[in-house]
């Protein structure tokens, strides 16, 4: 019998399949925040339960944080409260709590994986959508609602109907000026903002082993922005080495006996998935979003396509409504289009590596007169080893503003926004309307690009700059 | 949570592809810590168009609304669903729903009824000839219609028709699978991280 890397995954975490109902999973690992759980929290505490697994449960405050003055207290009240509570919650609860001011504070699915909390093989949630990007470690990973926050506070399982298995295959290789981000951003367009609804996907395929982990994070990160309940990428060398002598791995002989386990975690030959798509890594172009969502993308050779071009009706007015939102005409260069805005951060790409390929482009360079740039770490460490290796200075000498880490400009919680009518290069995850700030116009694009704009001032590859 | 049998009153139709949960609740209100009060949030963005559905005449009495595919994409806040329920809303007729808006919905007893493109179609029709049209939800029937003229069925698997029927609490129910949690939980492979707390 063959099986899938998901079925794998998803079969050893079964602890009941009660007839007509859903499976009951086990959860290895929930991961909390400040913004989805004061209510689960709540709803527990008045039906007089406890929190099952604080063993199983990491709690950290990365949505409406600041990321400057970290010295003062926090300016919103309303932040100031949530943030309150979440402390209150986990201590009561002995819930771990890697609080603002820690080194092990960040974003929340950037701290798992550098604590080496996720592990192959395991099952991991959180009250945050992008909780996809810890299936880069072969783990089965998605984001809940708050009530299923307090489902998994309170029994450590969650009642899931088993999705689909989708197949994306990356063959060949991504030209050297692409990256991960750029990769997605196509894998997206080609799969359509709703075409993974229902489905976990498997990355596979020449381009993805070659990936990094922080790659890779970048690639399944964002598959819930193709619909899709999940991403998983079979785990291999590149992620036992990731993973080895970080805090939470394995040691001794229970890292040789959970390597061996690990190694088992593929598809086996001649397994078949519901759905399967193909990608040419080759033909990947440096992406960038035009309109009001991610799957709305060119490249950066293109122009501002014509609605008419698209495919249905449906996507025809979707995409009319998106460059009258945008303040976009067809036809123009995307080359042409100007930003008030950088912003280099988030859970897609806001680790070191991210952070190295921004700080290549501006090194020695200035950003453009008017611009506003910023560079938000994905967590402490990553702020504190990028210090190590000097590259806050070259953003702040090039006129950066090097900030402290958080989810800052992605979603604009913190007071990190754009202004109404405001246009932003954006390294995150989502271009909605008013996403980055009511009334501001986000585009998606990857580190290097970001910064290559920043300096620029419009649209462009860090190979375009003199 | 009360179960719910069956929906009637006002419909609103935002005729839109891949609403997306920021422009349902957008991130500044999920700053609160309790459950009720995002009405005056939904769709705040929109709501400044004078022409925007939410803003007709009789809007703030509906109790069905009707969308397009894919709708509920994006984040998983919970708050989209609470926002929808706290203006009144009791059910969403689309032709498809993001995963996680609807084990959301679902969760809190809001009812995800998915129809296909083309009852969607009929609906939005006969909702835009006769606005004052009642629309009808029947969890137990898995119908829908608009006025007289329409009516529509809805998919929604068995168990969660039963959900919203009884209006069950998820947690009683898995408790109740306290034994096989335990025994799980005793086999687990020893690597596996935990925190000190």
């Amino acid at each position: 019998m063959t099986a899938r890397l998901f079925d794998k995954v998803w079969d050893r975490h079964v602890v009941a399949s009660p007839a007509g109902e859903p499976a009951l999973l086990f959860i290895d690992l929930h991961l909390v925040h400040e913004v989805t759980s004061p209510q689960a929290f709540e709803g527990l505490e008045l039906a007089g339960r406890k929190v099952r697994r604080p063993d199983l449960t990491l709690a950290t405050m990365d949505h409406d944080v600041p990321t400057i003055g970290l010295d003062k207290p926090i300016a919103d009240p309303l932040a100031a409260e949530q943030i309150e509570r979440l402390k209150r919650n986990c201590a009561e609860h002995g819930v771990t709590l890697h609080a603002l001011g820690s080194i092990e504070q960040g974003i929340v699915h950037v701290i798992g994986p550098q604590l080496g909390l996720t592990q192959p093989g395991m099952t991991i949630v959180c009250g945050d959508s992008h909780t996809s990007t810890h299936g880069a470690f072969g783990a089965l990973a998605f984001g809940i609602g708050t009530s299923e926050v307090e489902h998994v506070l309170a029994t450590q399982t969650l009642r899931q109907v088993k999705p689909k298995a989708m197949a994306v295959t990356v063959d060949g290789e991504l030209p050297p000026e692409c990256t991960a981000k750029d990769l997605v951003l196509g894998i997206i367009r080609a799969l359509g903002v709703g075409g993974g609804a229902g489905s976990v996907i498997e990355y596979r395929g020449e381009a993805i082993r070659k990936l990094s982990m922080e790659g890779r994070m970048t690639v399944c990160n964002m598959s819930i922005e193709g619909g899709a309940r999940a991403g998983m990428i079979a785990p291999d060398d590149t992620t036992i080495a990731y993973l080895e002598g970080r805090k939470h791995s394995p040691r001794g002989q229970e890292w040789e006996r959970a390597v061996a386990d690990w190694q088992s975690l593929v598809t086996d030959e001649g397994a078949v998935f519901d759905q399967e798509i193909t990608i040419d890594a080759g033909a990947v172009r440096p992406a960038i979003t035009w309109g009001t969502n991610p799957a709305q993308s060119v490249s950066i050779d293109d122009v501002i396509p014509e609605p008419s071009a698209q495919g249905s009706v449906a996507a025809r007015q979707a995409a009319e409504r998106a460059l009258t939102y945008m303040n976009l005409k067809p036809g123009t260069a995307i080359r042409d289009v100007s930003v008030d805005a950088v912003f280099i951060g988030s859970c897609t790409n806001g680790r070191i590596e991210d952070l190295r390929a921004a700080a290549d482009v501006v090194r020695g360079r200035k950003v453009h007169a008017g611009v506003r740039a910023l560079v938000v770490p994905g967590s402490a460490r990553v702020k504190a080893q990028a210090e190590e290796e000097g590259l806050d200075q070259h953003f702040t000498a090039a006129g950066f503003e090097w900030r402290s880490a958080g989810c800052s400009m992605c979603l604009g919680m913190n007071g990190d926004i754009l202004m109404p009518g405001q246009r932003s290069a954006s390294t995150s995850n989502r271009n909605f309307e008013g996403r980055q700030g009511p009334g501001g116009r986000t585009h998606l694009v990857s580190p290097a690009v970001a910064a290559a704009t920043a300096v620029a001032g419009h649209f462009t590859l860090p190979g375009d700059l003199s | 949570m009360s179960g719910v049998k069956r929906i009637a009153g006002r419909g609103v139709a935002v005729q839109r592809s891949d609403v997306d949960t920021d422009q349902i609740i957008p991130a500044a209100w999920l700053k609160k810590v309790e459950r009720t009060g995002f009405g005056a949030g939904l769709f705040e963005a929109w709501r400044a168009d004078p022409q925007f559905a939410l803003n007709q005449p009789g809007a703030d009495q509906a109790r069905v609304l009707l969308s397009g595919p894919n709708f509920g994409c994006g984040s998983s806040r919970e708050h989209a669903v609470w926002a929808l329920q706290d203006y009144g809303f009791q059910a969403v007729v689309a032709p498809s729903f993001a995963d996680i808006f609807r084990g959301n919905a679902i969760g809190s007893g809001l009812v995800p009824a998915q129809v296909s493109e083309e009852a969607a179609a009929r609906m939005f029709d006969a909702l835009a000839a006769d606005p004052d049209s009642e629309v009808v939800v029947d969890v137990a029937a898995r119908t829908v219609s608009v006025g007289p003229g329409v009516t529509e069925t809805f998919e929604l698997a068995d168990y969660a028709q039963w959900r919203l029927l009884e209006g069950l609490d998820d947690i009683g129910l898995t408790l109740q699978h306290e034994d096989a949690i335990a025994a799980y939980e005793g086999q687990r492979n020893r690597w596996l991280p935990a925190l000190s707390g």
